[in-house]
């Protein structure tokens, strides 16, 4: 798929992968073999039918195509964008084993901004219910869910703390990954199913579960508020200036759009040597904004080596070739500032790998007397993010793990009755996709919920 | 969007504003907070509750016109539409019966201690009011104020009008006993006043309102050092125990984008009209 060049896109914040022309989109469907059995149907968390939209893509059909996809996904632009494919329905395919999979992903990505182009069309809604369901938080699980409780004609209201609706999407994921006008396409499509939007309303605070139960009106909820209290190192001088936590730091960029200040209000400051903590996407995302915000070096510090890195090996390498500089098997000890209060430098300890942990992965362990000094002027802490623990505080009854996720089972259900949950507030911090299925799932549960009790 | 119903200018750059903001209105307690954006270009700003009123639906807070978007806020006339607002956020205050409570109010944060004091006033607290500004023209809800307190202090930092600083508390507290301390205004003023009542052990709640971005415990950069662990201002407080504050570190977090907000203010004195509100 083209992209921009690595000299030019770490100077902006446009759209890194360019997407496929339409003959490159035929010529990749046409390699598509049409499995009697299909693997890769497997792999998707929303289980798009994806042999049947690649062979209308294929035959020219694109309306019916991206009608085939959106049987399933509200969202296909954006999980054409950033599912991690090659986790999943790539992994299946076929002909993954003897060469290259079908690029099922870029072939979505295709269909969906080609209806973009285009206008919607709106589905067909079934007939009213008259039952009312409270979705919270417009992310991919919550708007997942709304699309399909709306479509099977249910009355849906998502409430969303945020000024801006998308969740992650807006706050989290960068616009050179995905543009911000493409998740309000697809909120706006969401909402033309007839889904109510309320934004800045942190339930919890502004209504409480039992609240919207009880004297809201709402038949049932659906909790989808995400992983989004960031963690840190808890090393001395973490409170410095110039130290962010990855969502802060994303939060300023992407959904203030401070990169555009002062044309945007938000600020932000990036000094010259910025350091990024953590090898997930997100420590990806931050590092590639940070470059592109005029930083001369930026590092990745991680406390592992390469092969335990949990970020996509596409973003891994698109940082790589913009510029960043992986400092691996490292992890710092102390932050030391100016007089200012701003930090100047990272002291870091050098590390090894040991036997493996409880995740799999060979535990880090301290090199004695290893310790070095970075000299840094921005910080970065991206090492992961816990569950948002507003709703959990505020609802009695609800069951929690002791990690404050909420328990639910496959189908989201909770320990109270009519209250579903899904996504990272349940699994914690995964995929975009992963809570999408989640979504669709607690949809279909909460439908037949609703549909029994009479 | 939420529209303002009433605009009244308390002080010389000191705003009250009443928004029309029935939900938010019927679930404000005292010692909460709201955060505006005026649109879509614009920042996140909290602003402490200063009242609310569930029967008419309305919200009241109080600013300075400082920086870009007060400014802007500023310029806003009744009827007139405010784009976002989000609250209400952060912890209630704890209010019931203490004894006697001894209440620091400074600047536009005169306006929350009013209906701070009320409350407690209604709990069965004894209350001694002090409220300051930096000059005598800058006080506001003065006869309100001294209407709901059993007594009552001035303070100015040039003197202009009642004492001379905060050094006088000194005496007060030292010829009286107090079973609580609640102080609002600026950090350095809070800094003051916790000085001055830890050596008689008051307890001293003190409400912080530090550099916020979401303020619902996402970003994490209004974070303060309390008693050596790591608060989130915006979920953990907005009040915390003021004797166990790391105000030095706070003040430091405080300045981190100055420049970048006088940018942003000089900026659009340039531009002039502010009218590129959305």
């Amino acid at each position: 798929m083209p992209k921009q060049p690595p000299e030019v896109r770490r100077h902006n914040f446009n759209e890194v992968a360019l997407g496929y022309t339409e003959e490159q989109a035929l010529e990749e469907a046409d390699r598509c073999l049409q499995c009697p059995k299909p693997q890769c149907v497997k792999g998707c968390p929303v289980e798009v039918d994806i042999p049947a939209f690649i062979k209308l893509l294929r035959e020219g059909k694109y309306e019916e195509g991206i009608r085939k996809i959106k049987e399933k996904n509200s969202l296909p632009a954006i999980c054409g964008r950033v599912c991690p494919q090659e986790e999943q329905c790539q992994k299946m395919c076929v002909l993954g084993k003897v060469g290259d999979s079908v690029s099922i992903g870029r072939l979505e990505r295709f269909l969906a901004d080609w209806e973009r182009a285009k206008g919607f069309t709106i589905p067909e809604r079934a007939p009213p219910t008259g039952k009312r369901v409270a979705v919270i938080g417009a992310g991919p699980a919550g708007l997942t869910a709304a699309a399909d409780l709306a479509k099977l004609g249910h009355e849906v209201v998502i409430f969303e703390a945020l000024h801006l609706p998308g969740g992650v999407l807006v706050y989290g994921i960068p616009e050179f990954r995905l543009p911000k006008s493409i998740v309000q396409a697809e909120v706006d499509y969401i909402k033309k199913l007839g889904v109510e939007l309320k934004l800045g309303y942190l339930i919890g605070r502004t209504y409480t579960i039992p609240e919207l139960l009880k004297e809201e009106g709402f038949d049932a909820v659906f909790i989808g508020t995400g992983a989004g209290l960031p963690q840190f190192l808890g090393v001395p001088g973490e409170n410095l200036g110039g130290i962010y936590s990855a969502n802060e730091f994303l939060i300023r960029v992407n959904l203030m759009k401070s990169y555009a200040f002062p044309e945007y209000d938000t600020p932000i400051r990036v000094g010259r040597h910025v350091a990024v903590i953590g090898g997930g996407n997100v420590a990806m995302d931050a590092a590639r904004s940070a470059l592109r915000l005029g930083a001369e070096q930026v590092y990745i510090v991680y406390r592992r080596s390469r092969d335990e890195m949990p970020a996509r090996k596409e973003e891994i390498e698109n940082a790589e070739e913009e510029g960043v500089i992986f400092k691996l098997l490292t992890n710092p000890t102390r932050f030391i500032g100016d007089e200012k209060g701003w930090v100047k430098q990272m002291e870091c300890i050098r590390m090894e790998l040991g036997p493996p942990d409880e995740s799999g992965r060979r535990r880090p362990v301290p090199v004695k007397d290893s310790e070095f000094l970075m000299d840094v002027d921005t910080v970065i802490i991206a090492i992961g993010r816990t569950p948002n623990p507003i709703i959990q505080r505020t609802t009695e009854g609800l069951a929690v793990t002791k990690w404050g996720t909420i328990m639910a089972d496959e189908n989201g259900k909770t320990s109270l009755e009519g209250v579903y949950a899904g996504g990272d507030i349940v699994t914690g911090e995964a995929t975009v996709i992963s809570a999408m299925g989640a979504g669709k799932r607690a949809a279909r549960a909460i439908h037949e919920y609703l549909m029994s009790k009479r | 969007m939420y529209e303002i119903v009433k605009v009244e200018e308390l002080a010389p750059k000191i705003k009250l504003f009443e928004v029309y903001a029935p939900d938010i209105a019927e679930k404000s307690r005292p010692g909460q907070f709201i955060i505006i954006i005026t649109g879509e270009k614009g920042e996140r700003v909290p602003l402490t509750i200063a009242g609310y009123d569930v029967k008419k639906g309305t919200i009241t807070f109080v600013f300075n016109e400082v920086g870009k978007t007060t400014r802007q806020l500023g310029m806003m006339k009744k009827g007139e539409c405010i784009w976002n607002i989000t609250g209400p956020l952060g912890n209630p205050s704890e209010i019931r019966n203490f004894g006697k409570v001894l209440c620091v109010a400074g600047g536009v944060m005169i306006a929350p201690m009013l209906l701070q004091v009320k409350a407690l006033r209604e709990a069965g607290n004894t209350v001694v009011t002090v409220m300051g500004a930096r000059i005598k023209e800058l006080l506001f809800f003065k006869e309100e104020m001294k209407a709901l307190s059993h007594r009552f202090y001035v303070a100015t930092d040039d003197g202009s009008e009642g004492y001379k600083g905060l050094s006088f508390l000194k005496d007060v507290l030292a010829s009286e006993k107090f079973d609580r301390c609640i102080a609002m205004g600026p950090v350095a003023m809070l800094q003051t006043v916790c000085g001055l009542t830890k050596p008689y052990k008051i307890p001293t709640i003190v409400a912080l309102m530090p550099i916020m971005v979401d303020g619902m415990g996402m970003c994490g950069v209004c974070r303060v050092s309390v008693g050596g662990q790591m608060k989130f201002g915006c979920v953990d407080g907005p009040e915390f125990d003021g004797h166990l504050v790391d105000f030095e570190e706070l003040i430091k977090r405080q300045r981190m984008f100055l420049p970048e907000e006088r940018l942003s203010a000089l900026l659009w004195e340039l531009g002039g009209c502010g009218c590129g509100a959305s």
